[in-house]
């Protein structure tokens, strides 16, 4: 084992090939040897990064700078100056700590942390320090530091290894970046920076002093376009195979039979064909097939030869029997036909040529409907703004979306994108969040409220303050659920997977009794039928269709339901969610918008309503109390301006009083009346009408005098109501479960259309009520909000939870309402209950398919009708198969859900 | 019944149990996961297979599963772990590590998306 090389300044200190970090060797979290080098990783995540990306793309294990081209980011005379902003920072004693971290650090000449900016200002010498230590030695005191990564794509293509080290080093000598990784296989490099300290200029430059171009790499969105990419590489590859098999297939077919005159093709040339061209030419088609087996047929080889090592079989197995043993028995019957029975040394070398070609074209239309069941997650890839609006140093830049901090000023004009999580701090507009809540109208957005990254402004122009960005936005986490749930399995998987395992060698015993039969039993010549039966067994059998066809129809479905703004969390999810009897809904912020509203105001004698809402908003328009602040709101909704009150005062527990334009109101209860000694009793009707409707009525008097009365409710979503019918119509049994009381809950229950109400419930015996409706035998869905409601949702069977802002990835829940509309349940078990139905259709498909095709392929009809399937035949019928099988899956693309239908 | 005859069903009969044998009945060894560093780590070969398939480790330690995919069949562009919930993406060529720590004596099975390739984490 060979040690790392040492820096020539610091010869006991080692460089973390991920990080850039310097550090003692001995101090090293972990090591890692590649090819005889030795690496030291500051931490276990610098470990596993490297794990991943292999020491291919990891720079030589030291910063040593011998290599440098002269002139690339080589330091500049005189002390250079640095801005590093630093996350983490709680208390201004933090302040302290920092600078004296960085003060420790060789070549720093001064340091000034801003505890309001976040900022750490440092003037170093850059022949001793560098960004990395700078942040090394932040992170050692416990803080971290805003690091921005870009993507920039390097052309013409990298050749040479020592290129890779040049171009690291450059972008290293521009301020401000502290790490470039190129990996040359994909011919980019990833460039993690200071945020705000380097721009795309600075790295383009340095990249371009090393002779290479720069280019931003359009696909920041990596993964899925790399999927995408390699999805498309794999279907051209499968079609050049195809192609080439196709094209010797056809000479093939037609030398294949010299009994059938009118597909013979040298029938056109010559008059009588002799035995000797015949035979000639058969061993022409076996010279031919070869090539077609070993690079069209290629992957069945390998793969079968890969799993037979593992003690497995799967349709690679059957493919590369079936054809092999096909080419074998032509090769046999053409060199040593007495061997055979007589007449049975017919070569067809046919089968092993067109069977490769059809398989082949099964796979590659596989890949690519496989790539379109996707399609959903690209989709929301795609809703990514690429570039933002950033308020830097006063001005206003735009800056690509990766370069955005949390705690950056983000511009938003009209028409334009979102492109992070934040909290409008300035202006106000109607945002187009249906791409990511399936929510088709415009929601009102001012000052305080969160906006999602991803959605589209309409009209207005605001700012708001990033609060999440990159991985943790609410379109990456989105993002991520659904890929998680892609991958999972819903249970009716596992009963296939049971059965794929025992799947294959069935078959292969299957195929070797059909031959034993035909062998023994079969009419002349019983060696020929006894082979092409066995080869027919072998092709027509397609575990692939069964393995399919859950995990296809689960990636549509999930896909689909994203969509709409319904996360799945999983397939288990999903199939229980399909199999809901009976949804329970919490009524607060589930059914109802969960905030009180103005609902009524009453006039009393000598009074009108206008005057009595304008006097009582007055009243209490310096009040924070949640009540009063629906009052208010509920009067500039109506069109009614409240003005300042020239004095206020709250009285706890009672209401407020105040001086509006002169005159001395009240508004409150009926005990602040009391006090006042105010005569209500023209009132009291209206008050009691209102409590009856499950709303707190609030007396208003004037002087002295009732004036009237105004009543505030928590108000049903405007939506509700449809969800709940739609839900109704489907069968479920809907139950609302509520701590309200009796009176208050049936009110809210007979406006939504709800029988069965669960009132008076603590919140601590909500989940309780969910396990005694489990305990009637139904399947139990619950719906509530993440966090009061999270016992009862993991209690339930499917947990709904409903999205709370940018939070999408809520923990108790099983499925995810992002827009926070009680229709994404109707939705999402409208959509769970296609998708079970559409896996199961393709389970059955494939099952009879299977059940059916490979005893007839072993001949069973034989002896009663006289049909015999050919291989040829077989191969179109298991490319077929597995093709339906993704169509069909694909089919739920174009679903159409009963509750999002009335929609424009 | 001819000689022939006879060789040709015992032969017949004999593959048949042979495939009964080496794909059902056959009972892999597994391989016994060195811990460095506190965690029991071990790099898993894809290729038409996991390789190794079977990976015996101590419970209550960490384990660190670090795949590589090799080929670009997509039958294999996914590891799911069932029974804990977790699945990777394996684009190919590169190493995707997978962590857990195993508390509870027993298997825990991983599979390819189609159930196609198999392996499993014997926990002892």
């Amino acid at each position: 084992m060979t040690d790392s090389r040492k820096t020539g300044t610091t010869p006991s200190r080692v460089v973390d090939p991920i990080c850039g970090m310097v550090i003692d060797p001995g101090e090293a979290a972990q090591t890692r040897v590649v090819e005889g080098t030795l690496y030291h990783f500051c931490s276990d995540q610098c470990a596993e990064q490297f794990d991943r990306q292999g020491a291919a793309s990891a720079p030589a294990p030291s910063a040593a700078a011998g290599s440098m081209p002269a002139g690339t980011g080589s330091a500049q005379d005189g002390p250079r100056e640095l801005d590093l902003p630093i996350t983490g920072m709680t208390c201004s004693s933090c302040v302290v700590t920092v600078e004296r971290g960085l003060q420790g650090v060789p070549g720093v000449e001064q340091v000034h942390v801003n505890f309001s900016l976040g900022k750490a200002h440092v003037v170093y010498d850059p022949a001793r320090a560098d960004a990395h230590t700078l942040v090394a030695a932040i992170r050692q005191t416990g803080y971290d530091v805003g690091v921005s990564e870009i993507q920039v794509r390097i052309s013409p293509d990298l050749e040479c290894t020592a290129c890779v080290g040049f171009i690291e080093e450059a972008l290293r000598g521009v301020p401000g970046v502290l790490d470039a990784t190129v990996s040359p296989g994909t011919d980019t490099v990833s460039v993690r920076y200071v945020a705000g300290q380097t721009d795309f200029g600075a790295i383009k430059r340095a990249i371009e002093s090393t002779g290479y171009r720069a280019a931003r790499a359009e696909a920041q969105e990596e993964p899925v376009d790399e999927e995408t990419a390699a999805h498309q590489r794999e279907y051209r590859r499968l079609m050049r195979k195809f192609w080439f098999a196709a094209a010797v297939s056809v000479p093939v077919m037609l030398v294949a039979y010299p009994e059938l005159p009118w597909l013979y093709l040298p029938n056109l040339f010559l008059e009588n064909v002799s035995e000797r061209l015949v035979w000639w030419l058969f061993l022409l088609s076996g010279v031919a097939t070869l090539p077609v087996m070993f690079y069209s047929g290629r992957q069945f080889f390998t793969g079968a030869w890969a799993a037979f090592k593992h003690h497995a079989a799967d349709m690679n197995t059957l493919i590369a029997l079936g054809t092999s043993s096909a080419w074998i028995y032509s090769t046999v019957a053409l060199f040593f036909p007495h061997i055979f029975p007589e007449g049975t040394a017919t070569p067809f070398y046919d089968v092993t040529a067109v069977v490769t070609a059809l398989v082949v074209l099964g796979q590659a239309l596989e890949v690519r409907a496989k790539g379109q069941t996707s399609q959903a997650i690209r989709k929301l890839m795609d809703l990514q703004a690429k570039t933002a609006r950033v308020i830097r140093g006063g001005q206003e830049v735009e800056i690509p979306v990766e370069e955005v901090m949390v705690g950056d000023m983000v511009v938003v004009r009209p028409g334009e994108k979102i492109p992070v999580d934040g909290v409008i701090v300035e202006g106000r507009s109607a945002v187009d969040e249906s791409m990511v809540t399936g929510e088709s109208l415009p929601v009102d957005k001012a000052v305080g409220d969160e906006v999602i990254g991803a959605t589209v402004n309409t009209t207005g122009t605001f700012k708001f303050r990033a609060t999440k960005v990159g991985k943790d936005t609410a379109l990456a986490q989105i993002v991520k659920m659904v890929q998680d749930a892609m991958a999972s399995k819903p249970p009716i998987a596992r009963l296939v997977d049971v059965v794929s395992g025992y799947f294959v060698p069935t078959v292969m015993i299957v195929s070797v009794l059909t031959f034993l039969i035909w062998y023994n039993f079969g009419p002349d010549p019983a060696l020929a039928f006894a082979v092409v039966t066995a080869v027919t067994v072998l092709i027509i059998a397609c575990p692939c269709a069964i393995g399919m066809a859950v995990p296809l129809s689960l990636v549509a479905g999930v896909g689909k339901a994203a969509e709409h703004g319904v996360l799945i969390r999983n397939g288990e999810a999903l199939q229980l969610a399909s199999q809901l009897k009976t949804i329970v809904l919490d009524k607060t912020g589930t059914i109802t918008k969960g905030k009180p509203e103005l609902t009524d105001a009453v006039a009393g004698p000598g009074f009108d309503e206008a005057t009595v809402l304008r006097l009582a908003a007055s009243a209490d328009r310096p009040s924070e109390h949640p009540l009063a602040q629906a009052i208010v709101e509920g009067a500039r909704s109506r069109g009614v301006e409240p003005v300042e009150p020239e004095a206020f005062e709250a009285v706890p527990g009672h209401g407020v009083e105040a001086t509006v334009e002169g005159r001395r109101v009240w508004v409150g209860n009926a005990k602040l009346m009391e006090r006042h000694r105010v005569d209500t009793t023209a009132l009291d009707a209206a008050v009691k009408r209102l409590q009856e409707e499950g709303k707190t009525a609030m007396y208003v008097a004037v002087d002295g005098e009732a004036a009237g009365v105004v009543a505030v409710a928590d108000t049903i979503k405007e939506d509700s109501i449809q969800a709940i019918r739609v839900m109704q119509e489907m069968g479920l049994e809907v139950v609302m479960l509520t701590g309200d009381n009796e009176r208050t809950a049936r009110a809210i229950a007979r406006q939504v259309g709800i029988d069965r109400v669960l009132a008076e419930v603590l919140p601590e015996d909500k989940a309780m009520e969910v396990h005694l409706l489990k305990r009637e035998g139904h399947k139990v869905g619950m719906v509530g909000d993440g966090i009061n409601d999270a016992p009862a949702l993991v209690e339930a069977d499917v947990g709904f939870a409903i999205g709370t802002g940018t939070d999408v990835a809520i923990e108790a829940a099983d499925v995810t309402l992002v827009g926070g509309s009680l229709k994404g349940v109707a939705y999402a078990i409208e959509i769970s209950r296609a998708t079970m139905r559409n896996a199961k259709q393709n389970l059955v498909g494939a099952f009879i398919y299977n059940t059916l095709g490979i005893p007839v392929a072993a001949g069973v009809l034989y002896p009663f009708l006289g049909i015999l399937l050919s291989p040829i035949l077989a191969g179109a019928a298991m490319a077929a198969s597995s093709v339906t099988v993704v169509s069909n899956a694909n089919r739920l693309r174009f679903f159409k859900a009963k509750s999002f239908a009335e929609q424009p | 019944m001819e000689i022939t005859q006879i060789l040709v069903n015992v032969a017949g009969l004999a593959l048949i149990a042979a495939i009964v044998w080496y794909f059902w009945l056959y009972r892999k060894e597994g391989v016994q996961v060195a811990e460095v560093a506190g965690v029991q780590e071990v790099p898993i070969t894809v290729k038409g297979g996991y390789d190794p398939d079977v990976i015996v480790v101590r419970r209550g330690k960490p384990v660190r599963l670090l795949f590589q995919r090799q080929e670009s069949s997509l039958c294999s562009e996914m590891v799911v772990f069932d029974t804990i919930h977790r699945s990777a993406k394996l684009p190919e060529g590169e190493t995707v590590a997978i962590e857990f720590t195993p508390e509870e004596p027993g298997e825990i099975p991983f599979q390819c998306q189609m159930g196609m390739l198999r392996g499993k984490v014997v926990v002892r």
